[in-house]
């Protein structure tokens, strides 16, 4: 069995399951947020009316919530709903709830792993698609829909129909200035954004053995461009390090057997990897840097679970040092203590030299909420992961993807730049 | 939920591919919380223009289409974001069956849950139906749709089926076996789910 089966497996208490099997897996965590917990709430109260009890989770000590969508609140419908979820935190029991203004908040996806909410080997779900950020961890995480989340909140369990996996193998070290980013960009556009439904997107091969465990996380939240049921890294002495540097203990470690098998495999040399970008209006629409066209740039974006991690931010700082921007940039780091380790190491120096705002942790404009939202006919370069029409604002508004090394390129001059032709 | 019934209605074509649920619903609309009328705010951007009027050239804008209740789109509909808020506004607008050649996951199993039925069609039969929009029969029961010129058979899991047929979402049919649920507990060392409501 490879690592998807075998975790479906071990969920399910089965010795052995293969793809298309229907198990009923046990859910080891559960996540909801400033959105999918006040969706949870209307499935909950639809529930009740019919008789059925909802007073009681399975288990409050599995379940944690992020204010991250609508934070800080721009108006009082956003500001009701962070009441709403703060009095079902209350109301279960859910101890796990982090908090805007109150230490510790961000990103859901990047608090999965910031702060080891989730462990390799983990059965982990959340009422938000790209929780399969957190496959890089090695576990199987995915997203689920708000009737979904509520079933698990109340039974702990879900059934998933085992997926087929596409093993992506990655030749060799990443070149320099090449980044996670562009990678998972170039395997979105050769096998498009339905390339990966209903199956997972496995990694593996000495470059992604070679990357950090924050390029995996990139690599798999994205996974979710593809239509990927969920993304998925082998766990290793990465990201044992990684996990026990923020205060987890007792790993169980599942890797697929030497004989596991794959739908598909699919191989890239690293080498032969360039910076790249998605242009509008799709992830899939890609090109490399030095071939995009020359459109005259409003705004630099540098946020959101996708682009916005400790590396991230060291990426772009980077390419900014001694540096100026020539258009609105934008800089929210996905955590509070991301946010901080940028300030004790001299990162935030660095964005306000260079005329850089910095702003608080928040999904913010990656989903077209508030905090920067794009006016029509803007052109932007953000390191999020989605560009469809309207997606960061105005409908006529224009995204193209990138990661944070050409984003800040692209800061300095006001077009698309790849970080290796900067002067 | 509502059992699904035989739906009589004529198509809505939606010629487009990876129709996604940012399209389907707006983020602004996401943080409404009332339980129902997202159906409004249904395709919003491409429904009406930046002064809040009808845009002309869209086909849920044009009156024939009023009452449909099928609408029939591209490849890999429902992808991007798993809100299910986009099952929400397309169920309130009046859609109860939607076709395509390919679903996104999260959204399709979103559908189950919501008494949708999505219907998985090869893409040269939905490219007839984006043209051929008379009135059209869909009988669940015996996975047809009936065009006043054939009868199209689709396939659909068996389960998923009977949820829809029967009306029950997961929650519904969990508490179906409750006396079993029971029973196992009873013999089971672990304490009992059910008997903490």
């Amino acid at each position: 069995m490879n690592i998807v089966e075998k975790i479906l497996a071990r969920g399910s208490g089965k010795s052995s399951v293969s793809p298309d099997d229907v198990v009923f897996a046990n859910v080891d965590k559960v996540m909801v947020h400033d959105v999918s917990g006040p969706g949870v709430l209307k499935v909950f109260d639809k529930l009740k009316k019919q008789g059925i009890p909802v007073d009681k989770l399975w288990d409050p000590t599995k379940v944690w919530v992020a204010e991250d969508h609508f934070v800080p609140s721009a108006e009082k419908v956003s500001a009701e709903n962070v009441v709403k979820l703060s009095n079902f935190t209350k109301n279960y029991g859910i101890e796990k709830h982090f908090k805007y203004g109150m230490g510790q908040y961000g990103i859901c996806h990047t608090l999965s792993h910031e702060e080891a909410m989730v462990m390799p080997g983990d059965v982990y779900v959340g009422g938000d698609s790209h929780t399969n950020t957190t496959g890089a961890l090695g576990a199987f995480a995915c997203g689920l829909g708000h009737t979904d989340i509520a079933y698990v909140l109340l039974n702990g369990k879900i059934w998933f129909k085992v997926p087929e996996t596409i093993l992506f193998k990655l030749n060799g070290k990443l070149p320099e200035h090449v980044m996670a980013k562009d990678v998972i960009l170039k395997i979105i556009g050769d096998i498009g954004t339905d390339g990966g439904n209903y199956r997972t997107m496995q990694f593996g091969g000495s470059g992604i053995e070679e990357m950090s465990v924050e390029s995996r996380l990139t690599m798999c939240n994205m996974t979710t461009e593809a239509g990927a049921k969920n993304g998925i890294v082998e766990p290793d002495q990465k990201v044992i390090d990684y996990l026990s540097s923020r205060g987890a203990t007792n790993f169980n470690l599942i890797t697929g057997d030497p004989d596991a098998e794959y739908d598909e495999v699919i191989e890239y040399e690293s080498s032969e990897l360039e910076p790249t970008i998605a242009k509008p209006f799709s992830p899939e629409n890609i090109t490399v840097v030095r071939e995009a066209p020359s459109v005259e740039l409003d705004k630099s974006y540098i946020g959101s679970c996708t682009g916005a991690k400790y590396e991230d931010l060291e990426a772009a700082a980077k390419i900014l040092k001694g540096r100026q921007v020539k258009i609105r940039t934008e800089i929210l780091p996905a955590a509070i203590s991301i946010y901080k380790r940028a300030m004790e190491n001299g990162l935030l120096k660095i964005f306000l030299d260079a005329g850089v705002t910095v702003g608080p942790p928040t999904c913010g404009a990656c989903c077209g909420a508030h905090m920067g939202v794009l006016a029509k006919d803007e052109i932007c370069i953000s390191t999020t992961n989605r560009n469809f029409p309207g997606r960061m604002g105005h409908v006529e508004s224009q995204t193209y993807l990138s990661s944070p090394m050409v984003a800040a390129a692209s800061a300095v001059t006001g077009k698309i730049t790849d970080p290796r032709d900067l002067n | 939920m509502e059992p699904f019934k035989n739906i009589q209605s004529i198509i809505t074509p939606l010629d487009k591919v990876n129709v996604d649920t940012d399209q389907i619903i707006p983020k602004q609309f996401l943080k409404l919380v009332q339980k129902s009328g997202f159906g409004k705010f249904l395709f919003y951007n491409w429904r009406f223009d930046e002064t809040e009027n009808k845009r002309s050239d869209f086909v849920l804008n044009d009156s024939k289409y009023e009452n449909s209740h099928i609408l029939v789109s591209g490849d890999n509909f429902g992808c991007g974001s798993s809100r299910e808020h986009a099952v929400w506004a397309l169920q309130d607008y009046g859609f109860s069956v939607i076709i395509a050649p390919s679903f996104a996951d999260i959204f399709f199993s979103n559908c189950f849950k919501n008494g949708i039925l999505p219907i998985t069609l090869d893409q040269e039969i939905v490219e007839t139906l984006f043209i051929e929009t008379d009135s059209v029969e869909i009988d669940l029961e015996n996975q047809i749709i009936v065009t006043p010129s054939r009868t199209i058979p689709f396939t659909i899991d068996s389960h998923k089926k009977k949820i829809l047929l029967e009306g029950l979402d997961d929650i519904a049919q969990t508490f179906q076996l409750e006396n079993k649920i029971i029973e196992f507990e009873e013999n089971s060392t672990v304490p009992s789910v059910l008997k903490s409501f």
